[in-house]
């Protein structure tokens, strides 16, 4: 697979909310906004990006029987950094999803890079398919967003453009499930052209 | 491929993963410790000079019992108490910090946590006709309760359990307030 390819393949044809349907906990639970979709996925992110890194260099030395154990460890690790970081140097945007960033630990996308990419693959191709894969997903959360955003709020990344309250199922959870929904059949039915 | 699966690679991968893990953890923590406490403090003095008015004293913070309930609030000489009440709220506690003059007149409000419904509830922080009736209420003329429930404090639309908390809130810091009056 080309170097491109591995960048590219995050979007559509392994894209992990709309074709793998992977870490679907904080993709409807934050994606009330584009902005908290945006810094959602940007955290998640980073945590990918450098669990694959780590991930694909200890791999070798990790005995087949623990190697669960220790990926999540790496990651549960990744993702504590994140958390202390957000909290001393952006507090605002931790307190929007303070609650959802210990939630990375458990998202299926960062354990399943490590068990179906990373551990196989060199170092550089594991970044890449961090960076993939984590703008995909964070392109998914900011699609989603926005779609809920204008519906539920009429604005777009807090600018506003639609007077009144808007509909307000859309911010709660069954509205997340109906645009998922909606959005993947459109991805779905676009992707397969 | 990977090292074999006996216990003693088994032990020693896990324990070196674990250390080099926790000494990381522990180098970061050390780093971003500082930095979280200014924020903290920072966001507090923030609130602090939002809810009373103009101060040059050192806000000091203190600890009472009302009624088996402890209550923090800060104490600032010359101005008044900011205190830190919490109440039920539709989706679980609503806190506050309620600036209570010297004259016992609610001077603001400020909510620092709540988990309200978004575009309901969650009004109570944006919502400036509701925020701002609280201003300069005297809780021993009007009753802090909403209309329903025969008190003087106008709801928020379709959020009565929400605008219900928030006024319990401020009662109850105003008897933190009458509390440490009665015992000066």
């Amino acid at each position: 697979m080309s170097k491109f390819a591995l960048i590219t393949k995050g979007f559509l044809k392994e894209n992990p909310t709309f074709v793998l349907v992977l870490g679907m906990c904080p993709t409807l639970a934050t994606t009330t906004s584009a902005m908290n979709g945006l810094e959602m996925g940007l955290a998640t992110m980073f945590v990918l990006i450098l669990s694959n890194i780590v991930i694909s260099l200890i791999a070798p030395m990790v005995p087949d029987k623990v190697h669960i154990p220790v990926y999540i460890v790496v990651i549960a690790t990744f993702v504590t950094l994140l958390q202390l970081l957000m909290q001393a140097y952006v507090p605002e945007v931790y307190e929007t999803l303070g609650l959802f960033i210990p939630l990375i630990v458990v998202n299926c996308i960062v354990l399943g890079r490590a068990e179906a990419f990373a551990n196989k693959n060199s170092v550089g191709d594991s970044a890449l398919d961090g960076i993939g894969i984590g703008l995909g997903f964070t392109v998914s959360l900011v699609v989603i967003g926005i779609v809920r955003e204008i519906l539920g709020s009429g604005s777009v990344f807090g600018w506003k453009f639609i007077p009144g309250d808007g509909i307000l199922a859309f911010v709660m959870a069954p509205g997340a499930f109906i645009v998922l929904g909606y959005l993947m059949v459109l991805f779905n039915k676009l992707a397969k052209r | 491929m990977a090292a074999k699966s006996n216990l003693k690679n088994m032990a020693l991968s896990l324990s070196a993963v674990c250390l080099v893990c926790s000494a990381l953890l522990g180098g970061v923590y050390a780093m971003t410790s500082g930095p979280i406490a200014e924020a903290q403090a920072a966001k507090t003095a923030a609130s602090i000079a939002r809810v009373l008015p103009e101060f040059s004293a050192q806000p000091e913070l203190k600890t009472v019992e009302v009624e088996g309930t402890e209550y923090s609030y800060y104490d600032v000489p010359g101005s008044g108490i900011a205190v830190i009440s919490n109440a039920s709220g539709f989706g679980g506690p609503l806190k506050l910090m309620v600036g209570i003059d010297e004259k016992g007149q609610i001077v603001n409000t400020v909510v620092l946590s709540h988990s309200e419904t978004p575009g309901l509830g969650a009004k109570c922080t944006t919502d400036a006709a509701f925020i701002d009736q609280f201003k300069g209420w005297d809780p021993a003329a009007r009753k802090l309760a909403v209309r329903k429930d025969g008190g003087e404090v106008d709801a928020i639309t379709a959020s009565t359990i929400t605008s219900r908390a928030y006024s319990a809130a401020i009662a109850s810091a105003y008897d933190v307030y009458l509390n440490l009056k009665g015992n000066e």
